[in-house]
Parts: structure tokens; C-alpha cells; sequence
């Protein structure tokens, strides 16, 4: 089992959520976070104040998968990401020690397995 | 000549201060349903109204409305404010200053109104350019036509705050706007939420407040038409509101915010051409009445391809429809002093009612297409794809309405800092 986080442009969320839809990728949490990735920095100015922007909104994925699913999910993200230009974000695939389904107690490979989904 | 009343004068001063903060309130009102990377934008349109429509209306617009022209127009007399003083204007008793600036308070809310259609998506200045073209070709035009010795005017339209020049010259407008602009690029595959709707709620009450003058001083008096406008601008939004509470439960068995404080909005339009001109009793039943077209819209155009993104058309367009032809049929001389409708014996003030009603949506429909369509041959009219994602505070204006300032780092260019005298922090 592994754990894909990707961290993504907040305007391609949406993108991302449809093409893992697609890829029948169930099962994420999403987050708000702000990072820096060597993108080039906004200028604001607010009243004769300017200030460099130097983290950039993201959206963070989390998705907890079985190995076989890693590329599809790899890929999927990938897709729906990508507008080509620095600040697409990243993908960070790590592995996962232990996994539990709250309601059923089902463990592991079982609990990252969507209901009704072959095995 | 009228000699000036200074009651009269305090009134309308007041009733242009109320008119006036109905622009930010409908800002407010606007930026609670976009999505907040696109709120200062929003509200932007609205303050860009307060600058740009005031200074077209001294320059220009003022005159072409009101000094006097022929049958389609004004003429240039009073460009520049020129001879517009202390003197009231003829059956006026308030000096011609207050009249011009109560009237500029009214294109400056009309002017910010129509960018109901096009936000989220339209590039500011393209919007701007479109506004001072949209205020000498439209609005001027419709506000000389009822208000300013115009053919409406000459055949016995009855249009007390705005029927015609407001309410469906903004709400057609916004329709043809809407399909000018095109759509916002995820629309129909995407739901698009309001991001604050308390926003949404306090806008709407702050413009009721404001309505009060703006239907309240279209009588240019303390006399009854102006009492009798006060009491309907409470009346009518009231049984609206209650109206729409029930339509809202039938529809969905829930009673929603985001509905009430269109409902208040709904009814404020519905009354404003009516509002001198009907009894109270006849109030309550428009306030009824006015509810269901702009409610029957709202729910028709969900389910088109047609992103008038904030039912302007809906809200205005109907609304001031269903008003303007009430006139002709609950009109009473009892309570205006003027003229009766069909339901007291008077045909023809309905059929003039109805000329008003088809011709006004057409024109401003109409100039607005072709007005829009020019602008977007002189520039673009919408931003890029990747900039509508990114969201157009930041894209047009630097800035960010929930800026948490985090990473945020100072640009300071030292040499220009000024040094501080010593004893001083």
C-alpha cells in the first residue's frame, strides 16, 4: 500500500478531482496548504505597501492506495494537473504502514479498497 | 418659477444619500455570491460606477437626458453642468444641484447593476469603456425618454423611480451582456456557490434602506407622492419576501436565505415605477404579483446554457416589467393626482404602459449588443482561461480579499525611505 500526495495549482482542483473520478480513484482528502516551489513570486500592493508573495496557494491530495493502483493514480493526478508552467506542483509517493476502516475495522489492503469494487 | 422649498431641498439631500449607498450595498450584495478569488473584482465594478457614471453624467449624460432636445434626446445645454445652479427646474421647488446629483446617484447604481451579467469573467477596463458608452447610449436615452420631455413622457408613460432607464434598461442589458461576454469557462460542469452569503443578505437590507430614498425622492417632495412612495418601498418587498418564503417551501420544503434577499431586491424593483402612482392596498398585491415572473426566470435560466450570472434579468428586468404594466391597470387619480388605469376606467394609460414595457427592453437589449460588440473590437472583452482560474483579484488588481500574509515579504526601496529624525520611533 502507498500514500500519493499530490500537491496541486488550486485552479486545476477541479481538474484533478475529475480525471481521478475518471480514473476510478475513490477515496481522498484534499487540503488547503501554502507553499513554495520556485515559482515566480506574485506582486501585491495594498495602499503603497508592496510585498512579494513568496508562497503560493496549493491544494494538497491524499490518497491511500493498493501498489497496483499507484501508476493509474500517479497518472490520473499527472493529467489533471499539468498546465505545463513552473508551480504545477508535485507528487510524493510514500509507503503505508497500516491502514483501518473506521466503520468495520477492515485492515489494510481490504480498507483501501472502495466498497462494491473487485478485489 | 417655483420658489424653493427648504424642506423639499432636505428631503432630497437626504434621499441622494440614501441612493448613494445603495452602489457599495449592491457591491456587497455582488460579492457575496462570486467565488472569493474573485471578490474585490466584483465589488470593484460597482466602486468603478461611483467614479466612471459621475463624472460621464457631469460631462455629458446629465444633459442629453435633461435639458431640453427633441423627442429621442436632450440637447448639450447643460454639458459640463453648465447653467445647472441654485434655480430649480420648471415645477421643481428644489434648486437644480440637488435634482442633478440625486439623478447622478440613480445612473451610478444602473451603471454598476448590469456587471451582475458579466463578472468572474470580464476584463475591468473593457467593462469600464462599456460603462461610459452604455450610460450616454442607453440610459441617457431611456431617462430622457420618461423623465426628460421624451416621446414615453409625451404619451403618458407613468414611471415614477425608474421602471424604464433602471430597472429594464439594466436587467435587458445584462441579458444581452451576458451573451456578448459568453459564459465563465467551467459553467454547466461545474457548480459555482456563493462564497459568503451574509454578504449576500446584508446587501440586500442595506438596499432596501437606500430604496426608501431612491422611490421615496422620485416625487422630488415631502408632498403625498413621496410619502405614498415610502410606504409602498416598505409594502411591496414585504409581501414579496413573504411570497417568495411560500414559493420557496413549495418548491423545496425549505425556506432559503440566498432566496429571501433576491425577494427583497425583487420587490424593491417591482414597486420603484409604481410606487407614487398606487394605492397602498394595490402595493400589497404587486408585492405578491412581482414575485412569480422574476421567480419563474431565476428557475428557467439555472437550466439554460445562458450565464447571466446574477439573474439581473431576473431580478430587474422582470421585476421593473411587471411593475411598469401594474401602473396601467391599479393606477388610481384618488392617490396620484394624475391618472387612472384600466381597473378605474382608463385604458389607454395600459396601452402606453405596454408600448413602454416592449420597447425599452428592446432598445436596451439591442445598444447593448451592438455597444459590446465594439468595445470587443477595440480590446478583448474577457480575460484568458488561465486567468479566470487564477481569479480576477489578483489578475486585475494586485490584491486579494482574504489575504492571510503569510510569506508575504516587504519590497522596499531603500534609497527612497526617508530618514527619521532622531527621537522619533
Amino acid at each position: 500500500m502507498k500514500l500519493v500526495i499530490g500537491i496541486v495549482r488550486p485552479e486545476k482542483a477541479n481538474d484533478v478531482l475529475a480525471s481521478l473520478y475518471r480514473a476510478d480513484v475513490r477515496g481522498l482528502s484534499i487540503s488547503r496548504v501554502q507553499g513554495h516551489g520556485g515559482e515566480t513570486e506574485r506582486v501585491e500592493t495594498y495602499r503603497g505597501t508592496t510585498v512579494k508573495m513568496g508562497l503560493a496557494e496549493k491544494v494538497r491530495f491524499e490518497i491511500a492506495v493498493s501498489d497496483d493502483f499507484v501508476d493509474t493514480t500517479v497518472d490520473a493526478l499527472v493529467e489533471g494537473a499539468r498546465t505545463g508552467d513552473v508551480g504545477d506542483g508535485k507528487i510524493f509517493v510514500v509507503p503505508l504502514e497500516r491502514v483501518v476502516r473506521i466503520r468495520s475495522g477492515e485492515a489494510d489492503q481490504a480498507a483501501v479498497t472502495p466498497q462494491g469494487a473487485a478485489q | 418659477m417655483n420658489a424653493i422649498n427648504t424642506g423639499d431641498t432636505a428631503w432630497m439631500i437626504t434621499a441622494s444619500a440614501l441612493v448613494l449607498v445603495m452602489t457599495p450595498a449592491l457591491g456587497l450584495f455582488y460579492a457575496g455570491f462570486v467565488r472569493s478569488k474573485n471578490v474585490l473584482n466584483t465589488f470593484m465594478m460597482s466602486a468603478a460606477a461611483l467614479g466612471v457614471a459621475t463624472v460621464v453624467w457631469a460631462v455629458l449624460g446629465y444633459s442629453l437626458a435633461f435639458s431640453a432636445g427633441n423627442d429621442f434626446i436632450g440637447g448639450l445645454h447643460n454639458v459640463f453642468l453648465n447653467d445647472v445652479g441654485f434655480t430649480p427646474r420648471d415645477g421643481q421647488t428644489i434648486p437644480q444641484l440637488v435634482f442633478f446629483v440625486f439623478q447622478a446617484t440613480f445612473v451610478i447604481v444602473t451603471a454598476a447593476l448590469i456587471s451582475g451579467a458579466v463578472v468572474e469573467r470580464m476584463r475591468f477596463g473593457a467593462f469600464i469603456l462599456f460603462m461610459i458608452l452604455w450610460i450616454l447610449g442607453v440610459y441617457a436615452v431611456l431617462a430622457h425618454w420618461v423623465w426628460g420631455g421624451g416621446w414615453l413622457a409625451d404619451g403618458g408613460v407613468l414611471d415614477f423611480a425608474g421602471g424604464v432607464p433602471v430597472e429594464m434598461a439594466s436587467g435587458f442589458s445584462a441579458f444581452a451582456a451576458a451573451l456578448v461576454v459568453g459564459a465563465r469557462k467551467d459553467f454547466g460542469r461545474q457548480a459555482f456557490l456563493p462564497h459568503n452569503a451574509l454578504y449576500i443578505l446584508l446587501g440586500a437590507g442595506l438596499l432596501w434602506f437606500g430604496w426608501i430614498g431612491f422611490n421615496g425622492g422620485s416625487g422630488f417632495s415631502v408632498g403625498n407622492p413621496g410619502v405614498l412612495a415610502v410606504t409602498n418601498t416598505l409594502l411591496t418587498p414585504a409581501f414579496t419576501l413573504v411570497t417568495w418564503f411560500i414559493l420557496d417551501f413549495i418548491r423545496g420544503r425549505k425556506v432559503t436565505a440566498v432566496g429571501a434577499a433576491t425577494a427583497i431586491v425583487v420587490g424593491c424593483v417591482g414597486i420603484t415605477p409604481a410606487a407614487g402612482y398606487i394605492s397602498p392596498t394595490w402595493a400589497m398585491v404587486l408585492g405578491v404579483l412581482a414575485a412569480i415572473p422574476s421567480y419563474l426566470v431565476i428557475v428557467w435560466r439555472a437550466r439554460t446554457r445562458l450565464d447571466e450570472t446574477l439573474d439581473v434579468l431576473a431580478a430587474h428586468g422582470m421585476a421593473g416589467l411587471t411593475g411598469i404594466v401594474f401602473i396601467g391597470l391599479a393606477a388610481q387619480e384618488s392617490w396620484n393626482g394624475i391618472a387612472n388605469g384600466l381597473f378605474y376606467g382608463n385604458a389607454s394609460l395600459l396601452g402606453w404602459q405596454v408600448i413602454a414595457a416592449l420597447v425599452a427592453p428592446a432598445y436596451a437589449f439591442t445598444m447593448t449588443f451592438v455597444l459590446l460588440k465594439l468595445v470587443g473590437r477595440l480590446m478583448p472583452l474577457r480575460v484568458s482561461a488561465h486567468e479566470e482560474a487564477v481569479g480576477l483579484d489578483i489578475v486585475e488588481h494586485g490584491e486579494e480579499a482574504y489575504a492571510t500574509g503569510e510569506g508575504a515579504i516587504l519590497m522596499i526601496d531603500h534609497e527612497s525611505l526617508v530618514e527619521q529624525p532622531t527621537g522619533v520611533r
